[in-house]
């Protein structure tokens, strides 16, 4: 088995790209991850490519034909929905396809557009990734299933809104200094807590906004880097994927993620690490009380103690361990089909050292990428090391 | 209907459920472990199980948890604010709309019972699970 490492990463600004379709977007992104990585497109062997909503969004199914096309790749293609987790998916079969010696290099990451279709065409569109018989008819939006799954937390652990409102804080300041963050404005505990309500106890600042953008990373092989003098400091050292029951009623327990879990068990044992050698982690806040549930299954803190952990100071940027320094899903924008890929973009850029938040986590050596779809139905982890 | 016009689409297995719980009779499907599930199914889908009954839901569900929807998709626009809940029925627990309460997150509690059965929905008529206050605790 081969190792495998991150040539290049390549993003768009998040944030709302009227004038833009979503071929453009992926090309964008594609073309700043080979400017990054100094790979010729000609040696791409596989495009893994993650998108959700694409056939609402701009009538347009079968995209990874087309996105090679965007991207000037002639190669395999092929698009993973996994709802919010499509490129996390994505990126782990380019992973596996590397280290199994099927291809050298491999072009992954995701496209979604949103923000061209009204707000609650949009709600009506992220909510098909839960159940449609027995949670979408029966009233369930996006954000009113994280809603559920707070409220059985603070039933369960305890907690409330104010210390979501900490974590909305936090990443939002932490995406100030981020280039291609949507929003770059500092958000109070106060302003998180009066905003107005979408899914109590949830509300606007405890939600993720709805974002246009394209992620890409040129993943290859460590003999390729090596071979050719690709300067690819970042290696994905583990990766695991987890399942659980479609509609979260039918979970073991309401305030918990067992395939965030799985996946990250699976992930730590594939690279050999354990959760107190991480450094620094991007997990998926689609919502505040996603992320308490994420750094919980990745093992950070007990169940029902990851709540205070931003209120504390443990995951804020000059935390002991910070989380989301890229800003998250909930200030960096949530391009669905794209996030997971940009979250492993965003920690190479952390341990690379060329991340504007990068002084925060200067020793870094081990970092997390946790991408989650649906109510955590679908998971994925990524362990990614500083190899050189 | 005419023999050769089309049947109307449907959801096999999900219709009778909801007729089922129409009716008053809801049900859930148990395999013989006691696992419960909803229909359609081949398969216990906690153990694989094909041999599967329908068992009554119990009378009154416990609420597990709650949230008051503010924005909703278009098929709930007109409904907008209501509440929704995760009540547990015995072999399941079902997910629905909670009417009969204040839509305000004070007016439901983890624990509250509350009863099953058919409504629709007010923005469109359709079909919808509606669990209302039992009484009691």
């Amino acid at each position: 088995m081969t190792d495998v490492r991150v040539a290049g990463v390549g993003l768009t600004r998040f944030g709302s790209h009227p004038d833009r379709t979503g071929r453009d977007l992926f090309a964008t992104a594609a073309l700043r991850a080979f400017e990054d990585a100094g790979v010729p497109r000609e040696d791409v062997e596989e495009l893994n490519y993650g998108n959700f909503m694409g056939a609402l969004a701009e009538h347009q199914g079968h995209q990874a034909p087309l996105m090679a096309e965007a991207a000037g790749v002639n190669c395999p293609s092929t698009r993973y929905e996994e709802a919010c987790a499509s490129a996390g998916v994505a990126v782990r079969e380019a992973v596996r396809t590397v280290r199994a010696g099927d291809a050298d290099v491999a072009l992954a990451g995701g496209m979604e557009r949103m923000t061209n279709l009204p707000t609650d065409e949009v709600t009506e569109g992220l909510a098909i990734a839960a159940d449609d018989l027995f949670e979408v008819r029966a009233g369930v939006t996006f954000p009113g299933a994280y809603a559920l799954m707070a409220n059985a937390y603070f039933d369960a652990f305890g907690g409330g809104r104010e210390d979501l409102a900490h974590v909305a804080a936090k990443n939002h300041a932490n995406a100030v200094p981020n280039e291609y963050a949507q929003y770059r404005k500092e958000v109070s505990v106060e302003e998180a807590l009066d905003a107005p309500p979408v899914a109590e106890p949830l509300h606007l600042y405890d939600a993720c906004p709805i974002t246009d953008g394209a992620s890409a990373l040129v993943i290859v092989s460590e003999e390729y880097a090596a071979e050719h003098d690709v300067d690819a400091p970042v290696a994905v050292t583990g990766t695991g994927q987890g399942t659980d029951r479609m509609a979260l009623a039918d979970r073991e327990h309401l305030a918990r993620t067992p395939a965030a879990d799985d996946a990250a068990d699976a992930a730590y044992a594939d690279a050999g690490v354990g959760p107190d050698d991480v450094d620094v982690a991007e997990v998926h806040d689609c919502f505040t009380v996603a992320e308490v549930l994420a750094t919980e299954s990745l093992g950070f803190f007990e169940p029902g103690e990851g709540i205070a952990a931003a209120r504390d100071g443990v995951t804020t940027a000059d935390g002991d361990l910070p989380v989301n320094l890229s800003g998250g899903l909930k200030a960096k924008g949530h391009p669905v089909g794209a996030t997971g890929g940009s979250q492993i973009a965003e920690l190479t850029r952390l341990l690379r050292g060329d991340h504007p938040n990068s002084e925060h986590v200067a020793d870094a050596e081990v970092g997390v990428a946790h991408n989650a779809g649906g109510t955590v139905a679908s998971a994925v982890v990524h362990v990614l090391e500083v190899a050189e | 209907m005419s023999d050769d016009a089309p049947a109307p689409a449907s959801n096999g297995g999900y219709d009778e459920w909801l007729d089922a719980l129409a009716d008053g009779e809801g049900y859930a499907l148990v395999c013989p472990d006691g696992h419960g599930s909803l229909p359609p199914r081949r398969v216990c889908p906690e153990c694989g199980s094909a041999s599967l009954s329908a068992e009554p839901l119990a009378e009154t569900g416990t609420v597990e948890t709650h949230s008051v929807v503010h924005v909703a998709g278009p098929r709930f626009a007109d409904d907008t604010p209501y509440a929704t809940a995760i009540a547990d029925f015995g072999p399941v627990r079902l997910t629905g709309v909670l009417r009969g309460v204040d839509p305000e997150t004070d007016a439901v509690a983890v624990g509250d019972r509350v009863a099953v059965g058919l409504e629709e929905r007010a923005t469109d008529g359709e079909p919808l699970v509606v669990f209302r206050p039992a009484g009691g605790e």
